[in-house]
């Protein structure tokens, strides 16, 4: 056994990140950690890094008890890890990179000796990379190399890598493989966070499933399948009481042949078709990365639509601007809400108006009136603030979400987007948001969710449509369907 | 003991009186560490640091004379500081307003010296040519941060060099004063010199424009929906996208104002002081106007105190060099201290803040 963490536990102001985790790994593994966003991946993987310390659990490396207190000591004791963004100098050549940071201030840089014990690695691992290239020139599969390289360099045993096939295209995926297989045959050990099924069945030997804070399960891939894996990750049964079917009325929205692009220039959305009626909620299910996110944006106008129709109310609002959009009585509650969805520098009262049409319509603002909006918004919706002069930075994530949607639903919206609404909230919370877009979709307003977690899609939704790979591959009423349909339908074997 | 004051204050006061009394408390203690260690620099010179205070302080106000020749040194650093800080407010970190200022003391002087008419038409026609010039040489850099991304810090500041040798160039070429020998321009008509508003002083109308564009500009972010904007796409450009604020025309309009009140900076001086445009009309305003702008936070009002300050330190320092014999360098490093100590002190604000918050 290589590395045993037992019982890892980990708080984030009040909600378990991680709890009671149990993580062991052999020699020579390939340890892949399932889970969606917010399972506790990072986190669990962070603290045996060293950039957390746990509230509570033990850490074991090679049978001894270790506290990991830095990076530095992770480092020192073979552990190395690749984030998912590099950490690496654009100017400097591949050579600077790796040496950076392995050499003391005062020692003098012995580059030839250097190049050659890294020439030897690459030899011996069997990697393509030139040493002199300035790093900006490489494509981002080469730069992951470098980024392992340099953790070989320190001598990592161990190495962690956070997702670490989301940048890179199918090609560079293969390539990638083909090195981690090479690691492993030289006795290292890997443990490979990712939420992609396919992969997770083709690479490695064992996989801990992590749901919610807590680990599910580990299994030998051998032994399981993408269809199961798809349902330990998303959950199993309905736990909370579904939302009654409400009456349907006329096509608030309607999304045609829909295609864009995602950051990278990549086709993300790929001939997206849907259609949400008046009292209707849509749940999008799928998992992280599949276009959900570009979609949304594409909708509320936050990314250009590179082809394809978006009709609200009969008004083609195709590629309009998001000011534009929300003039439609379309109200956004966006995935990121703290660099989205509000200002953390501004005020409780300052965030209340932003895009609100009451206030922004006139040259003057009226800041008596804004108090009143905020200190009404923040009764009405129980925010726990000291008042709407305090910063937005000062609330809790849940009071900020609560803000976010009371100034949204204020808007008397006629179409709501809501992505990943209660990602990271407390239960509480959670049940309060879910109260409060029954209660518009009640009043007939067309709502969009989207959602990773299935249970908040299967409560909630209407209908339900999965998209896969920036395609709804299926969509269907929610009555008429199971989780391990959805799961199967998720996890693209369907 | 300082802990339980604050605790048994803090009881007494709500949440935001207690923020306003911490900010005003800190801010206190800032200066009076400035101070401590300015004195000790002063002692380590072999001077006494009561001395060299009381000799800055006799020179700064010492007479009425002296006291209008602060304001006349605070009017550009208003005009500039208040430029810098709508640009910052507004993410745009303009390092240029030296350049701006140059530029808008030459469109002045072009309009001074070419078109003779009554003061009543030409003396908006200074003020409104300073404004353009500056805003529109503010956004050379301006589009091209926003258009291209290119970084503006950057371009502001190697065009501050491109404007300080075109404004010698014009007043060493074309524009030569033909009877002077000395590398100036001629002299503006009567019509564009800004009137001297206190007899037998250089003080100028200047700081009375000075003064209303700061309460312009305080009203603007306290009343506005534009300052609600600038402040929104500086603080967040993708959360005031999201908000429906048009992210592009609103760094266009800020940029635009930013260079523009800096121009008017080297308006003041051309048609308030010298008349003409001469070499290095501004001995660096447009640098120490961005410490002006730090100073006071980027807040309107607290410009005018910042500026009038840092003038009240030069005037003051030339006097003390005169009669102490310590070299006015030294306001230098008075001048640097509050600013550390006053920027330093922001970290620890917030820090109590944090912590207030938590509770």
């Amino acid at each position: 056994m290589l590395l045993e963490m037992k019982n890892i536990t980990k708080h984030f102001s009040g909600i378990k990140a991680n709890d009671g985790i149990d993580l062991c790994l052999r020699k020579g593994e390939i340890h892949s950690l399932l889970g969606e966003n917010g399972a506790g991946k990072t986190t669990l993987m962070n603290i045996l890094y060293g950039l957390y310390e746990p509230d509570q659990g033990e850490i074991y490396f090679k049978e001894k008890p270790v506290k990991i207190k830095s990076p530095k000591e992770a480092i020192k004791l073979g552990i190395g890890m690749v984030h998912q963004h590099f950490m690496l100098i654009p100017a400097f050549s591949v050579l600077e990179n790796i040496v950076l940071g392995s050499c003391s201030f005062l020692s003098f840089l012995k580059l030839k000796e250097i190049r050659k014990k890294i020439q030897d690695m690459i030899n011996i691992y069997g990697f393509e990379v030139e040493l002199d290239v300035p790093v900006w020139q490489l494509s981002v599969g080469e730069q992951q190399r470098i980024e392992i390289l340099k953790t070989l360099y320190y001598g990592a045993q161990l190495l962690i890598l956070d997702e670490p096939t989301a940048v890179l295209t199918p090609k560079e995926t293969e390539d990638f493989f083909l090195i981690i297989k090479s690691l492993v045959h030289k006795g290292h050990s890997i443990i490979f966070i990712t939420h992609k099924l396919k992969e997770v069945m083709s690479i490695s030997h064992r996989v801990t499933v992590l749901r919610g804070g807590k680990k599910i399960e580990t299994i030998y891939t051998s032994k399981t399948n993408e269809f199961e894996l798809a349902r330990l990750m998303v959950g199993r049964g309905i736990t909370l009481e579904s939302k009654k079917p409400s009456s349907i009325g006329n096509t608030v929205i309607e999304v045609k042949n829909l295609y864009a692009l995602d950051d990278r220039n990549l086709n993300i959305l790929k001939d997206i078709n849907l259609k949400i009626r008046e009292g209707e909620i849509f749940g999008i299910a799928g998992v992280d990365g599949n276009g959900q996110k570009e979609l949304a944006e594409v909708i509320t106008g936050m990314r250009k639509a590179t082809g394809g129709k978006i009709i609200i109310n009969n008004l083609n609002v195709t590629n309009l601007n998001p000011g534009e959009i929300s003039m439609k009585r379309v109200a956004h509650i966006p995935e990121d809400r703290k660099n989205t969805g509000a200002i953390m520098n501004f005020t409780i009262g300052e965030n209340a108006i932003l895009g609100h049409p009451d206030f922004f319509k006139d040259f003057f603002l009226n800041y008596t009136k804004v108090k009143e909006f905020s200190d009404s918004l923040i009764k009405n919706y129980a925010i726990k603030t000291a008042g709407s002069n305090s910063p937005a930075w000062s609330l809790s994530g849940g009071n900020l979400q609560k803000l976010i949607i009371g100034r949204e639903l204020s808007e008397k919206p006629l179409f709501i987007v809501a992505v990943h609404p209660t990602r990271g909230l407390d239960l509480g919370a959670i049940e309060y948001i879910h109260k409060m877009l029954i209660k518009e979709c009640e009043k007939g307003v067309a709502i969009l969710l989207i959602s990773t977690d299935l249970n908040e899609i299967l409560m909630l939704s209407d209908t339900v449509g999965v998209i896969y790979k920036g395609q709804i591959i299926d969509q269907f009423p929610a009555k008429e369907t199971s989780v391990e349909r959805i799961g199967l339908l998720m996890a693209g074997v369907m | 003991m300082f802990k339980n004051l604050i605790k048994k204050l803090s009881t007494e006061f709500d949440k935001n009186k207690y923020f306003i009394f911490i900010k005003l408390c800190i801010v206190i203690m800032a200066f009076l560490i400035a101070f401590l260690l300015t004195s000790i620099c002063i002692t380590a010179a072999g001077a006494n640091p009561f001395e060299v205070f009381i000799s800055i302080i006799k020179g700064a106000f010492g007479s009425p004379e002296r006291m209008t020749e602060i304001l006349v040194k605070a009017t550009p650093l208003i005009f500039a500081g208040l430029g810098i800080a709508i640009a910052f407010k507004g993410g745009f970190w303009n390092i240029g307003a030296e350049g701006q200022i140059y530029l808008g003391a030459i469109a002045a002087t072009i309009v001074g010296v070419k078109i003779n008419l009554s003061p009543f038409i030409l003396i908006p026609a200074v003020i409104i040519s300073g404004f353009l010039a500056g805003g529109l040489w503010a956004l050379i850099p301006g589009l091209l941060k926003v258009r291209f991304g290119i970084n503006e810090i950057i371009l502001t500041m190697m065009m501050n060099y491109i404007a300080i040798h075109t404004a010698s160039y014009i007043s060493h070429g074309p524009f030569r004063d033909p009877d002077g020998s000395l590398p100036q321009t001629a002299e503006l008509f009567k019509g564009a010199c800004l009137p001297v508003i206190i007899n037998k002083t250089r003080l100028h109308a200047g700081i009375l424009l000075a003064i209303f564009l700061c309460l312009l500009c305080y009203l603007i972010f306290k009343k506005t929906l534009l300052g609600y904007k600038i402040k929104a796409v500086g603080a967040n450009p993708r959360s005031a996208f999201y908000g429906g604020i048009n992210v592009f025309n609103t760094m266009i309009i800020t940029i635009f104002i930013s260079g523009g009140l800096a121009g008017l900076a080297g308006m003041g001086e051309v048609c308030g002081i010298h008349y003409r445009l001469l070499d290095g009309i501004s001995p660096g305003y447009g640098y120490t106007a961005i410490v002006v702008a730090l100073l006071a936070r980027l807040h309107a009002l607290w410009i005018l105190l910042a500026a009038v300050l840092f003038a009240s330190l030069d005037i003051g320092a030339g006097f003390m060099q005169r009669t102490t014999g310590i070299p006015s360098s030294i306001v230098c490093i008075i001048e640097a201290l509050i600013v550390i100590c006053i920027l330093g002190s922001e970290i620890l604000e917030r820090k109590l803040m944090r912590k207030k918050v938590e509770k």
